[in-house]
């Protein structure tokens, strides 16, 4: 078979392939429906979910929804991100630091953040408290530790050399450290996010008056399918949204690490 | 100026681990000279270099530098490593500023010097570039001019073109020596190469390992008008031979 090579340069390119699959993956979700081989109530078809996104859009749920979640993970991991930042850097430079809490951190890390729902409502309710709570527990330690990692791997000669031009303590830290960290600190957060994101949504299926996750339980209980393809498809492109954010920025910010 | 290093021992680790790295180090170093330290691997030539740059405290002995003593790393005594230590994120003019910058120089001071420096080194062009976007020779004399804007009183290299090609070597050599005759710096070179040694070096140290110790000092006395004749003039191959078998001999004893 011979191909040109426009074609193959244009299939070469990546984002091509990744749409292809997507697209993929639509044709044989509609085939599948429109062939009727399944009962629509356990799988509407692309057309019927397009319409109760829609509808949910029409009557503002779907935004209020969206912004009550993303409020969430936005508060709490931003907390979480805030916290982890000196702390990982502290236990990266310092030795007794590092030796008092890695041991903790390690044990907390493993114990599943979902597990304390539970303890979070009987300590704080049913607000937004134990959600935010929730994300923090979810993601603090993981920020931390993979802070602290980066900050153990910048080269010593780095620092060795800045001390040899006169430098010493706080700027070394900030003018050596944070700059040779920055990119990984950004990966870091943008992996974790997508737990965060996880987070918030298993949450919401416990307890809340709205957000995605909510309104995937309400869809559950009258056995609107749709609303639920229309949730898991918004939640999906929203966490895709953060992630190019972070890449985005990480261009923007280190583009001397790529 | 004067750095004087006299009855430096230094050892690592506690206890039972604990390992004699250097033994009773003694020598001195005045204003323009050039002076290197040549062995094997091991033999603790970085480490004498640490302890003067003051990364390192010794074990025991003293180290003075113009009757001072050396306790903690200070831009008086400049260090280039033979990794490529640039910061990645910085162009060349600004690796070449960060030095002033932390000491809080101000704007126009930095400015003039970085343009200075970079010039001394032949990189006025490049001052814009990145360090991934350099060569590695031209990289190491972004390192050297960095060490140099602070000004210090000696100038500590430690293997600086280890990491080059040969050709490039060569030609760093050669820019080495340029440098030194126009601005009389003083120098301390690490290296195990003992052409590179005789090439630039007025006083040569020879190492030992295990522990690490001088075993034989040279006063290099030869006509350096003309690296590249230098190199395959007799006198300097036949001092060369003699004190590479001197280093074989070391390493041979040992086996
Ligand atoms: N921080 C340290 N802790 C323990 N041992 C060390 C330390 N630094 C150096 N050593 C040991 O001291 C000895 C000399 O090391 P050094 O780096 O000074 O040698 P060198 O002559 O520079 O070698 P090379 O030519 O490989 O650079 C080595 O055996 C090394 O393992
Ligand atoms: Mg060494």
């Amino acid at each position: 078979m011979a191909r040109s090579p426009a074609l193959r340069r244009f299939l070469s390119h990546p984002w091509v392939l990744g749409v292809l699959g997507i697209l993929t993956v639509f044709l044989v979700w509609w085939l599948v429906t429109a062939s009727g081989m399944v009962d629509k109530l356990f799988l509407p078809g692309p057309g019927a979910v397009w319409l109760a996104g829609t509808d949910q859009f029409q009557r503002g749920i779907l935004v209020a929804d969206a912004v009550a979640s993303i409020k969430r993970v936005f508060i709490g991991f931003a907390i979480s991100a805030g916290l982890a930042l000196p702390i990982g850097i502290a236990m990266g430079t310092n030795r007794t630091i590092c030796h008092f809490l890695e041991p903790l951190m390690a044990l907390i890390r493993y114990m599943p953040a979902p597990a304390f729902i539970p303890l979070l409502i009987i300590y704080f309710g049913l607000e937004e408290l134990p959600k935010v709570m929730l994300i923090f527990i979810g993601t603090f330690f993981f920020n931390t530790l993979m802070i602290m990692d980066a900050v153990k791997f910048v080269p010593s000669e780095l620092v060795e050399t800045a001390l040899t031009l006169g430098g010493r303590g706080l700027p070394i830290l900030t003018r050596v450290v944070a700059p040779y960290i920055a990119p990984q600190v950004l990966d870091t957060y943008r992996i974790n996010m997508a737990s965060a994101w996880n987070l918030v949504i298993v949450a919401e299926l416990v307890a809340a008056n709205e957000g995605l996750g909510k309104r995937i339980s309400l869809a559950q209980r009258f056995l609107r399918t749709d609303e639920i393809f229309v949730g898991l498809i918004v939640i999906g492109l929203i966490g895709l949204m953060i992630d190019l954010g972070f890449r985005f920025l990480m261009r923007r910010a280190c583009s001397w690490a790529n | 100026m004067h750095l004087q290093v006299s009855q430096v021992s230094k050892s690592f680790g506690e206890g039972r681990d604990r390992k004699l790295v250097l033994e009773t180090i003694s020598f001195e170093l005045f204003s323009g000279q050039f002076m290197a330290l040549v062995g094997s691997s091991g033999s603790g030539k970085s480490t004498v270099m640490r302890l003067i740059a003051g990364l390192e405290r010794p074990s025991e002995g003293t180290i003075h530098l113009d009757g001072v003593p050396v306790r903690r790393p200070g831009s008086d005594r400049g260090m280039v490593f033979q990794k490529y230590s640039l910061y990645p994120w910085l162009t060349a003019a600004q690796n070449v500023a960060f030095g002033l910058s932390l000491q809080g120089r101000g704007k126009a001071e930095i400015r003039e010097r970085t343009a200075y420096f970079l010039d001394v080194v032949g990189l006025a062009d490049a001052a814009r570039l990145l360090p991934r976007e350099l060569s590695g020779g031209m990289q190491q004399r972004v390192a050297i001019a960095r060490a140099l804007a602070t000004e210090p009183k000696v100038l500590l290299l430690d293997e600086p073109f280890g990491a080059l090609d040969l050709q490039i070597r060569e030609s760093m050599q050669e820019f080495l020596h340029d440098l030194w005759k126009r601005t009389g710096l003083t120098a301390l070179l690490i290296t195990h190469d003992i052409e590179e040694a005789l090439l630039l070096a007025g006083t040569v140290h020879i190492m030992a390992p295990r522990p690490g110790r001088i075993v034989h000092t040279v006063d290099v006395q030869l006509d350096r008008s003309d690296l590249r004749h230098l190199r395959v003039s007799q006198p300097f191959l036949e001092l060369r031979e003699e004190l590479a078998s001197r280093l074989r001999s070391l390493d041979g004893s040992l086996l």
